[in-house]
């Protein structure tokens, strides 16, 4: 449950006063909090946890970890269990 | 046996292999303690036992938050969400757990407003759209998630929103590897560091285990290389009599972890002085809670929490499995009167645990070249 999936950063946006980003997670989108990882802007790739990006990463590593996540089936938890744009 | 050529790069996790096996020679036993439930379930999902010498053991840790969780823990989150008018709100690894009147999923089917949600601040979305009701939410996790937690109550306070609380459970892995390698019956010769949960909190917080406890650590990735590399580097430190942090995920985890999150935490928790662990009994100084300042949006300050202790069946060695001194095979209840479908003991309960990991990649293959045999 501590898995974080890679996404890529489409659009940043302020919601509220908070740093928010649209994210693309293979082909589903969601909308991620980007306060953890203030640096991050649109076209970084960052691992996300329950909504909240956690670190940058680059896009190689985005790629490896999401095909890998994909073998063991760590994406369900991650993107099957609710809505995607479900904030 | 997982063939090599099955893997995504073959050629290197062969030469990994390899040099796994001369590291390892036949003269000594190693015991590996990953202690992350991503690294088990991984371990069991690409069959990685298969590739490695026998004279290297893999125990699994106590690093998954879901199953390590008193039950009776679960039972109080229920007793509050009976009161009128609350929603229960948690992730989806909760829903399936069981209480000792059944799991939230169960609850909700007898009429109780159970939500599953994504992130904490999902929870934080209910309060808003449900002002008639409260909305708490079921925290559970290692510091890969307890900053969001914490960020979401912080967001609570800005936003003014009253009718929103959290039953936090949040646990921290340093005590719980202290608590195993104070334990009598313990041997290990080395650790395979948790990934993620390094993102946040760095590798600095591991130095005592090499420094004190004279006990290689490697931070490791999830991918089969990622972990054989982990265990390549932990031989070499093994074998040269070294004991350092070294850092395998550096593509991944920044030595210093993510300040942000660590800020977040610090501002919203303190640590509980002690709390119990499912298999492995109270750790001190191993949970946290939600400090005075957000007394407020403390599930356990606003609501009468029952405190309920629930001991866990006699016959489960969860304790013994989590240590490593029983494999899970090796419970007298595994795989009978407790299987991943009707969990008894902690480790079975989630799909990270060792037991539930087991018993879905192993026991399971096992049985199916039984049955090949006997068709």
């Amino acid at each position: 449950m501590c898995l974080a999936i890679p996404g890529q950063i489409i659009e940043v946006k302020e919601i509220g006063g908070l740093r928010s980003a649209r994210v693309q997670f293979g082909g589903i989108v969601r909308q991620v909090c980007l306060d953890f990882v203030p640096e991050a802007a649109a076209g970084d790739y960052v691992m996300v946890h329950v909504g909240f990006a956690i670190t940058k990463v680059d896009r190689l590593e985005a790629e490896r970890t999401f095909r890998a996540l994909q073998e063991m089936e760590g994406l369900e938890d991650e993107l099957a269990s609710s809505s995607s744009e479900s904030h | 046996m997982r063939f090599v050529d099955e893997f995504r790069e073959p050629e290197l996790i062969s030469k990994t292999a390899d040099e796994i096996r001369r590291l390892a020679g036949t003269e000594r036993h190693y015991r590996m303690m990953e202690v992350c439930g991503g690294h088990t379930h991984a371990i069991y999902r690409f069959g990685l036992k298969d590739i490695l010498p026998e004279n290297i053991e893999l125990i699994h840790g106590p690093g998954c938050p879901v199953c390590v969780l008193p039950m009776g823990r679960i039972d109080d989150g229920l007793a509050i969400a009976h009161e009128p008018d609350v929603i229960f709100a948690a992730f989806g690894d909760m829903m399936r757990v069981p209480g000792t009147q059944g799991s939230p999923l169960e609850h909700k089917a007898r009429g109780m407003d159970v939500r599953i949600v994504y992130s904490p601040a999902d929870a934080l979305k209910l309060a808003r759209l449900n002002p008639e009701k409260h909305v708490m939410f079921f925290a559970i996790g290692f510091e890969t998630t307890a900053p969001s937690t914490a960020l979401t109550i912080m967001r609570a306070r800005s936003e003014g929103i009253h009718n929103f609380s959290v039953f936090c459970n949040h646990v921290t892995i340093i005590p719980a590897i202290r608590a195993i390698l104070d334990s009598p019956d313990m041997r290990l010769d080395a650790f395979i560091g948790p990934g993620h949960v390094s993102t946040v909190i760095g590798c600095r917080p591991y130095e005592w285990i090499a420094h004190n406890e004279r006990k290689p650590i490697v931070v490791s990735g999830f991918e089969p290389l990622d972990m054989l590399q982990s265990i390549v580097m932990l031989l070499r430190q093994l074998n040269a009599g070294e004991a350092k942090v070294e850092n395998q995920y550096k593509r991944v985890v920044p030595w210093e972890g993510n300040r942000a999150a660590l800020k977040a935490m610090a501002e919203v928790f303190e640590l509980r002085p002690y709390f119990e662990w499912r298999g492995l009994g109270f750790i001190s100084q191993s949970a946290l809670r939600i400090n005075d300042k957000y007394a407020e949006f403390d599930t356990e300050q606003r609501f009468e929490v029952p405190g309920i202790r629930v001991t866990d069946p006699k016959a489960a060695q969860c304790g013994e499995v989590l240590k490593g001194v029983l494999k899970p095979h090796q419970c007298k209840l595994f795989g009978r009167e407790c299987t991943p479908e009707h969990p008894i003991g902690a480790l079975m309960v989630s799909s990270e645990g060792s037991c539930a990991a087991y018993y879905n990649y192993e026991h399971r293959k096992a049985a199916m070249v039984t049955l090949s045999l006997a068709g």
